[in-house]
């Protein structure tokens, strides 16, 4: 399976995301020029984290007017896959592929720690190598990530099982919802109405060997090499 | 086409929680500001454009404020001032 990195300009976890899937995957991947309009026939995109265009005006919204964006948003709405991580994600929020936006953390400070996610669904081409309820251990690295929306849009995000990720506390209390910046309903990841875009604050990518303390987001790409047509 | 110089205040949505308001306000609250009730941390964008009048400026203003310069979702804008250079 090919998976094409797309590299904006302030990008810093492309590089993360192709040693992921070429080094601990094994699939091929390749990076796509913010500049360029061509996905090189990629089977999955990812978005990857870091400070594109500067996080200018916020985070994520310069980014989604770039040329390779518009082919993402077509191969997006074609139904393929796309997994956007971190920065990744406020620019799918930003370019309307997901509901909602991230703003700045409720403790107003960066945050670079690992945390506890529960799998909120088994029920997507992301997750289905999960146990439903696991906790995984990934860390995150955000100043923007509290996740905030509508009422309406939260209760149709819980009823149609489109929350993927939760923020959550030890194995022990994983029922208590806790976020550490402060997003709505200890939301971490959310998938469209579709379910083939992701966009979660945590990096599953960072989180792929046990030498690098974990390994638990390797699952993540192997469920989608499970469940993606090449 | 005349020349003009369009402001617009951006701010959080009322209800969504600010915390850098927030923040400011307990700020203000320790310099003796014992009246300071909320306080709201936006933008100010000016933004200089050509124009047939001013109402096509102010429009044009509008529909980059919707489209871009503040977010849908989480901000609310308002036009602050449409002025003639």
């Amino acid at each position: 399976m090919k998976f094409g990195i797309v590299t904006f300009p302030g990008s810093n976890c492309d590089y993360d995301a192709y040693q992921a899937v070429v080094d601990q995957l094994g699939e091929r991947a390749v990076y796509l020029w913010h500049k360029d309009h061509d996905l090189q026939e990629s089977d999955v995109i990812i978005l990857p984290g870091g400070f594109s265009y500067g996080d200018y005006l916020r985070a994520g919204a310069i980014a989604r007017f770039s040329p390779i964006m518009q082919d993402v948003l077509a191969f997006a709405k074609r139904g393929g896959p796309v997994l956007a991580i971190c920065n990744g994600f406020q620019i799918a929020c930003e370019a309307g592929l997901l509901p909602g936006a991230l703003l700045r953390n409720a403790g107003l400070k960066y945050i670079g720690e690992w945390v506890n996610l529960r799998v909120e669904t088994t029920d997507t081409m992301f997750t289905n190598r999960y146990e439903l309820g696991a906790i995984l251990r990934i860390p995150i690295a955000h100043g923007e990530g509290r996740y905030t929306a509508d009422e309406k849009t939260l209760d149709t995000l819980d009823g149609d099982g489109r929350v993927v990720f939760r923020y959550a506390g030890g194995p022990g209390d994983a029922d208590e919802w806790w976020s550490p910046n402060g997003s709505m309903r200890a939301i971490a990841g959310i998938v469209n109405e579709t379910g083939n875009v992701l966009g979660m604050m945590p990096h599953p990518e960072r989180a792929v060997d046990v030498l690098l303390s974990s390994d638990d987001g390797l699952a993540l790409f192997e469920s989608m090499l499970a469940r993606v047509a090449v | 086409m005349s020349r003009y110089r369009v402001a617009v205040h951006i701010s959080p949505r009322q209800g969504i929680l600010d915390p850098q308001g927030r923040t400011v306000a307990d700020a203000l609250h320790s310099l003796g500001f014992a009246s300071v009730r909320d306080v709201h941390v936006g933008r100010h964008i000016v933004v200089e454009l050509e124009a047939g009048d001013i109402a096509t400026a102010e429009g044009s203003m509008r529909e980059m404020c919707e489209r871009l310069l503040a977010n849908p979702v989480t901000e609310d804008f308002e036009i602050a001032s449409v002025e003639a250079t």
